[in-house]
């Protein structure tokens, strides 16, 4: 965890960044991840014209176009209001990434204004909320794959753990790699498919392995492409979003 | 064809402007220090580790120590670097007796009669001194000479090096900068561990590949 | 480095590759074995972060100043009777070695490991010119038997296990019989390559770090092959690409403990080699003649690039090739390039050109474990992704070596339909509805979906997308 300082002043209100991924595929997950903030008291602001970071055009070499997409994006989120993000990868793209694709632009100062507003969904509820979880759930088993950009971009590396170990009876298998890329990597998935395929046979393989039912990620992406290959080998574990999850957990019926 | 070369690569370099460097900071390599007691017994531990071995042993008793080495290791024959004050000590204790472990000088370059070859067939051992340990990785410091060529501490299947156990730095940096080799780097200096050793087949450790299958630490505790 | 990418390109090779897997448990066991090594090394976050900074503002101190500190250098190592040569090409680099052998009637070559020396090609040129030239490291000894280049440029026979090279060596060397015993086995070796140390008439060897304030030729390593092909010949040809270069000696220790504890888990190698000048007065022992070779092959082209300079900071320690968990999987072959790995990645297609060796920039998911490890602090991911864009949209007077030349139509016109779809939020949200309503419609075997779907399931869309989730949630929108 890299920043255990006492949380600053709670903000009246969030933008929630809900990513393209979570829009299409994950949206309980997305819409979890709103309840865990609004149930803190905070006001969420989920703008509808948000569409997606630009990581995939970024990644790709197309700049030009990722640009125009991120120009949008800035433009929406135009309040100062913290910009919360259910993805460590969408979240490191637009904290990281951003200033550069608008060097030489005058929209760079919006650009780093908007970067500096960015924070990771687990990251934001561990250091910024400090928010203590009562785990209503049963006994159950769940294994975590961290994704490569929130470990490595984003800095996170205890926040989920510090999360799911407040929920008294869930207990995390870890993976035998557990900072192993699954393979997902974006358009590298369809650019290099037998590697990409490699490598996520394994990570499924680490999976199935730890003998959990339940695959937590905090990441669509990788979660797409880990339930995918665990649906195609037949597999029944159950690949969820961390915010999914952790709202499952605690929400009172 | 050649000085073209040189002068292309050159125009090119200086026609780029890389970043500027942020500075050097050396201070994680100065705050690597021991108490002087702990060096010795930090540097035998990491050398043991890669299988150097030791003799433990008195400025009054080395070369007895050496000898008795020699004998106990079934080791005929040891070539050692004549003219310096270890040499003259070495010299001294065969002097005492007849018989057992032969001390052989390397006095002469390689090329003459047929010096390569006994140094590389006959030579069971070579003895050098050394300039010094390092207590950080472990590590002995050598400085090969006129009177202690380098391949006295290579050819031969056993090494035996003498440290005196004040003389450990805490760490190469130190070394090089208290002794202010950049004045003066001799044509070879080297730093030694262990024996030779690979691990090219399977990441499985093999010792004695190309160079000593043993290196013996031959360690003088002075009286202070 | 090789001039041309091979007749199959990476993406058959690692396909062949993926296929064996014998040669993926191979990488995949060495891999773990060196990565839990490295991590051992580096106990301690702060002296590692402290270490790294330090190894990274050595080498781009080098690289900033490359054109001075090799003048130095060269005036030092004159100054100390090492007579340096330049070669800009791998040609010239060959015809230099070629002739200085020739100057000594030198017909018998033991070489040190030299990764610059496997960019040149070198044992094929010098034997086609009637010079023998082996190969004395284990591993590269090894590989050499059997016709082949290296997988990894610290540990060249990784791909390999006992058995094959038990068979090799019981094959390929008189009076050797089959043993699978690894002491047995560099026993061989040892017998072979101590008589061809005695006979050799030169030696050649690379170097890790020259030392321009004393003109001192660094080497590292284990088995003492070094200090033997360096000591033993009457002759020493030491190989260095321009960027091996560093200003004080004092710059050495820690580049070295750096590489030792990234290549191999090591605190410190058995030998550290450091020649400042062939045999002096009164020496008995050592080469009468040392000469330095000097190469560029594209890289003073690299330099030109204030971002990608970053690539010549590289101190050759392996450790980006193994944490990457393509190179695992491929193994080191499949690159078909001197340096393979995320290094390679970076630095093949910059002398070979983006366009040429696009397969190499874009066999990565960018997962950053390159970066994270590599102790000298080189942005890989980051420069990926920029040659990527070297590729496709290259930058105003880009001297990227190929830029622009990845750029096909058909990716760009799906690019620009994606920035249509993604910038105009309207259509954003309407083709999203799209997707909801038919996604459950989408066949099981979708052709455009093949490569997704030949391990996995395809992906389908949920029924409402979080933006209608949102909205019928009451979820405010400003």
């Amino acid at each position: 965890m890299t920043d255990p300082s006492p949380s600053k002043l709670k903000p009246p209100a969030v933008y929630y960044y809900g990513t393209c991924l979570v829009d299409l595929f994950y949206p309980e997950a997305g819409l979890s991840g709103i309840r865990l903030l609004e149930r803190e008291g905070l006001r969420v602001i989920y703008p509808r014209d948000q569409t997606c970071c630009g990581q995939p055009a970024y990644n790709s070499g197309y700049v030009s176009e990722a640009r125009e997409v991120a120009r949008v994006q800035i433009e929406r989120f135009s309040q100062p209001y913290p910009i919360v993000v259910p993805s460590g990868s969408c979240a490191a793209m637009m904290k990281r990434h951003y200033p550069s694709l608008f060097e030489g632009d005058p929209f760079l100062p919006r650009a780093e204004e908007f970067a500096g507003r960015i924070h990771e969904l687990t990251s934001f509820l561990v250091h910024v909320l400090q928010v203590r979880l009562v785990d209503l759930g049963e006994p159950v088993q769940v294994t975590w794959h961290s994704s490569c950009h929130a470990l490595r971009e984003m800095g996170i590396v205890g926040e989920p753990a510090a999360l799911l170990a407040q929920l008294a009876r869930v207990e995390v298998v870890p993976l035998a790699r557990e900072s192993e890329c699954c393979g997902f990597g974006g358009t590298f998935a369809v650019r290099h498919p037998e590697i990409s395929a490699a490598m996520v046979e394994d990570k499924a393989a680490d999976v199935v392995a730890t003998g959990a039912p339940t695959l937590l990620s905090g990441d669509g992406g990788c979660l797409l492409n880990i339930a995918g290959r665990l649906e195609a080998t037949g597999q029944r574990v159950r690949p969820l979003h961390i915010a999914e999850f952790l709202w499952e957990r605690t929400r009172a019926r | 064809m050649n000085e073209g070369a040189r002068e292309r690569i050159l125009r090119r370099l200086s026609a780029a402007r890389p970043p500027a460097a942020p500075p050097s900071d050396f201070d994680v390599l100065a705050k690597k220090e021991w108490p002087r007691p702990a060096r010795y017994p930090r540097l035998r531990f990491q050398m043991e580790s890669v299988r150097a071995e030791f003799l433990e042993t008195t400025e009054a008793a080395w070369p007895a120590s050496v000898r008795k080495f020699l004998a106990t290791e079934k080791l005929s024959t040891m070539l050692y670097g004549p003219g310096t004050a270890a040499a003259e000590r070495l010299e001294a204790e065969w002097r005492l007796s007849e018989g057992g472990p032969r001390l052989v000088p390397y006095d002469r370059p390689i090329e003459t009669g047929d010096s390569k070859r006994q140094l590389f067939d006959e030579m069971d051992a070579g003895f050098t001194t050394t300039r010094g340990g390092i207590a950080d990785t472990g590590g002995l410091i050598l400085w090969p000479t006129p009177q202690e060529p380098r391949l006295l501490s290579l050819v031969p299947p056993v090494h035996i090096a003498l440290l005196d156990t004040r003389t450990i730095y805490n760490t190469f940096w130190e070394a090089m900068r208290s002794e202010g080799w950049a004045s003066g780097m001799p044509a070879n200096a080297l730093l030694v561990s262990g024996p030779s050793k690979t691990a090219d087949i399977e990441q499985t450790l093999a010792y004695g590949v190309h160079g000593p299958k043993r290196l013996i630490v031959v360690a003088v505790h002075r009286e202070t | 480095m090789r001039a041309e990418p091979g007749p199959h390109g990476f993406r058959a090779a690692a396909s062949s590759a993926l296929k064996d897997p014998g040669l993926r448990a191979n990488f995949r066991r060495a891999m773990d074995g060196l990565i839990s090594k490295r991590a051992a090394q580096f106990p301690d976050p702060a002296e590692w972060r402290a270490m790294r900074n330090l190894g990274a503002a050595i080498r781009a101190r080098s690289v900033a100043n490359l054109p001075a500190l090799l003048e130095r250098l060269e005036a030092s190592c004159t100054r100390r009777g090492i007579e340096v040569r330049w070669a800009e090409t791998i040609e010239e680099a060959n015809g230099v070695v070629l002739e200085i052998l020739r100057s000594h009637g030198a017909t018998h070559v033991v070489k040190g490991k030299s990764m610059v020396s496997e960019e040149m090609h070198l044992n094929e040129f010098l034997e086609e010119h009637g010079i023998e030239s082996l190969e004395s490291d284990l591993g590269e000894y090894i590989i050499q038997l059997d016709g082949e280049t290296p997988s990894h440029i610290i540990m060249p026979a990784i791909h390999k296990n006992r058995q094959q090279i038990a068979r090799l060596l019981g094959e390929k060397i008189r009076g050797a019989r089959y043993t699978e015993d690894v002491d047995e086995l560099t026993g061989i070796a040892r017998r072979v390559l101590r008589k061809k140390f005695f006979e050799a008439d030169a030696g050649i060897s690379g170097v890790n770090f020259a030392v321009a304030e004393t003109g001192t030729l660094c080497l590292v390593e284990n088995e003492g092959n070094g200090r033997m092909s360096t000591h033993v010949p009457p002759v020493h040809i030491a190989l260095m690409g321009i960027e091996k270069v560093v200003e004080n000696l004092e710059d050495v220790p820690p580049l070295y403990s750096l590489l030792t504890r990234s290549a191999t888990g090591q605190s410190i190698t058995t030998y550290f080699n450091m020649i400042s000048g062939p045999r002096g007065a009164g020496e008995k022992d050592g080469p009468f003649s040392v000469y330095l070779v000097i190469l560029d092959n594209g890289r003073s082209r690299i330099s030109q690039d204030p971002e990608l300079s970053a690539t010549l900071r590289c101190i050759r320690c392996g450790a980006c090739m193994n944490h990457c968990p393509v190179y695992t999987r491929v193994g080191g072959h499949a690159y078909e390039a001197t340096y393979p790995g995320p290094i390679g990645k970076i630095l093949t297609p910059q002398t070979e050109g983006v366009g040429a060796r696009r397969d190499l920039v874009e066999a990565s998911s960018l997962c950053g474990a390159c970066g994270e490890v590599c102790p000298v602090g080189i942005p890989i991911p980051e420069l990926i992704v920029r040659l990527r864009r070297e590729a496709a949209e290259p930058a105003p007077g880009s001297t990227v070596a190929g830029a622009g030349t990845g750029r096909s139509r058909a990716e760009s016109f799906a690019w620009w339909l994606w920035e249509r779809a993604h910038r105009r939020p309207a259509l954003y949200r309407l083709l999203g509805f799209a997707a909801t309503r038919l996604g459950r419609f989408v066949p099981g075997r979708l052709p455009v979906l093949a490569a997704w779907t030949s391990v996995r399931t395809t992906p389908r869309p949920a029924s409402r997308s979080l933006h209608e989730l949102a909205k019928r949630a009451g979820v405010p929108h400003e």
